[in-house]
């Protein structure tokens, strides 16, 4: 598996640039890994975000459906595939630290 | 280049007469990908294991959907294929193309990704198999160059389809090209970001001969009907079949009418077109001497989809008779009425046909605001299951 590398420490991710350990997500992280997203600075929206999909996970150890991280942040979809111009599985997930989403192709 | 894998079973699969894909991707086995593919599939087939791994995420910016992740298990065995993502294209309606388009289609998918192609994928979409991460958003750049955009993927509208209605066929009761077009376009933001419990397919079929299956496979299905009678032609009648011969008019006809709207007595033929349920068998039969009525439309079907969790299900009406080409409006207000519904209260991964079956119909249309109508029982004529509520009895 590759490395994510944050300064010089270096961080297991899958093929689709997912941490493999999501208990090791830092802030840090998120900042660099925002990045490689198409994020180049994470803003209070970006966080309100990232936040809520962190302890979401955290408390259920899942990624929210879509339709609730939209009515739970305030945001529509759109406002946050501004945010997130890779979406918010690709994107917003990643930052966050969450594991790789599954579901149906 | 490296050696050609050798794929001893696969071979077995090119004998025999019918079309074989081992036969189409050995004819560019040339082309690495293709080559460490067959490679693969070969070693699966010898160890009776698949090597693709489950799902991926990729995709191109300010999109969810369009791009299918896939990664083989064996990168060090088979490096070429070890990305080897699927992307849907949206196709033109009613696949209508002119070679020139194709031949862009194929000199960028050649230049970007296998080369290989699925013409064309079950929801209707250009398949084009296998690319690199690397080449998702040149690709992408490189399509909408030629006014071609993504298909549907994941939990959002796939990619609206039909069948080529007017344009091809005498018996389409609306235009079903430009009402997916329509459609499709009015649906973009829902196309390329998916944000439902899961998939939703819509499809267009201009009559009940359902060319492109709608009832069967999409979640609402808009099938070409119409309202008044079916138009004989007693004079066609006799000329083609009665003394042209070849029809047994009271055998294949009447006696394979499923209402039993007909009647035959060897000079006249007869319609009760108040029991006619616009099957279409009559009119496929006695073509020249039948036609659909003048007052055409659609009705539209909800809740079909194809055996993958759950059972099959058939769509049943859910609007007996709509003028569809002049009411594209209130459909978008039903559509959109039943996917806040069931975005609220959907199980992930739950289609809408399950849906209304879990929360029953009655609650269902209550929640979308439709009045109930006998025509929306699965089985017409035939189901005594009536409406009532305990708190409307006097």
């Amino acid at each position: 598996m590759p490395d994510f590398m944050v300064g010089d420490k270096a961080y297991e991710v899958d093929e689709d640039g997912f941490l493999q350990q999501p208990d090791l997500w830092n802030k840090e992280v998120a900042e660099a890994m925002a990045k490689t997203e198409g994020v180049e600075e994470l803003t209070e929206d970006h966080w309100k975000v990232v936040n809520f999909l962190r302890d979401y996970y955290v408390e259920y150890q899942v990624a929210p459906m879509i339709r609730k991280l939209c009515k739970s942040t305030g945001f529509k979809l759109n406002k946050i595939y501004e945010l997130f111009p890779s979406g918010p599985a690709k994107g917003a997930c990643k930052i966050a630290g969450l594991p790789k989403p599954t579901g149906c192709v | 280049m490296t050696e050609k894998r050798q794929t001893p079973k696969l071979d077995e699969l090119t004998k025999g007469p019918w079309p074989s894909f081992v036969t189409e991707m050995k004819k560019v086995q040339d082309n690495p990908m293709v080559n460490d593919l067959l490679g693969q599939l070969e070693r699966s087939y010898n160890e009776k294991i698949g090597h693709w791994k489950h799902g991926g995420i990729v995709g191109v910016m300010g999109y969810g959907g369009g791009v299918i992740g896939r990664y083989n298990d064996l990168p060090d065995d088979f490096p070429e294929c070890n990305e080897f993502h699927t992307i849907r294209v949206n196709q033109p309606a009613g696949w209508f193309y002119d070679s020139k388009t194709i031949r862009k289609i194929c000199d960028i998918w050649e230049k970007r990704g296998s080369g290989l192609t699925n013409f064309h994928g079950s929801t209707g979409d250009m398949v084009l198999l296998g690319t690199r991460t690397k080449e998702l958003e040149p690709l992408f750049s490189d399509l909408t160059s030629i006014d071609f955009d993504l298909g549907g993927s994941g939990s959002d509208v796939r990619t609206p389809s039909c069948c080529n209605g007017k344009a091809r066929c005498e018996w389409a009761c609306y235009d079903t090209m430009k009402i997916c077009h329509e459609v499709t376009m009015h649906f973009q933001d829902e196309l390329h970001r998916p944000a439902f419990p899961y998939k939703w397919k819509f499809k267009f079929s201009g009559c009940a001969n359902d060319c492109v299956a709608s009832i069967a496979r999409s979640d609402c299905a808009v099938i070409g009907t119409w309202k008044d009678e079916i138009k004989i032609d007693q004079k066609a009648l006799q000329e083609h079949y009665v003394n042209g011969g070849g029809v047994d008019i009271a055998r294949d006809v009447v006696n394979r009418c499923p209402s039993r709207c007909m009647s035959w007595d060897g000079t006249k033929l007869e319609i009760a077109n108040e029991d006619c349920v616009k099957c279409m068998h009559c009119i496929n039969v006695l073509h020249k001497a039948l036609r659909p009525g003048d007052e055409r439309g659609a009705a539209i079907l909800i809740g079909g989809k194809a055996p993958i969790i759950g059972g099959a299900l058939l769509a049943f009406t859910l609007i007996p008779f709509i003028d569809i080409e002049n009411s594209l409006e209130d459909i978008y207000e039903v559509v959109e009425e039943i996917w806040d519904l069931w975005g609220e209260y959907g199980k992930n991964r739950e289609r809408i046909g399950e849906f209304i079956q879990r929360i029953g119909l009655g609650n269902f249309l209550e929640q979308v605001g439709l009045e109930p109508a006998p025509e929306m029982i699965s089985h017409p004529r035939t189901n005594p299951y009536i409406f009532f509520e305990l708190d409307g009895e006097e």
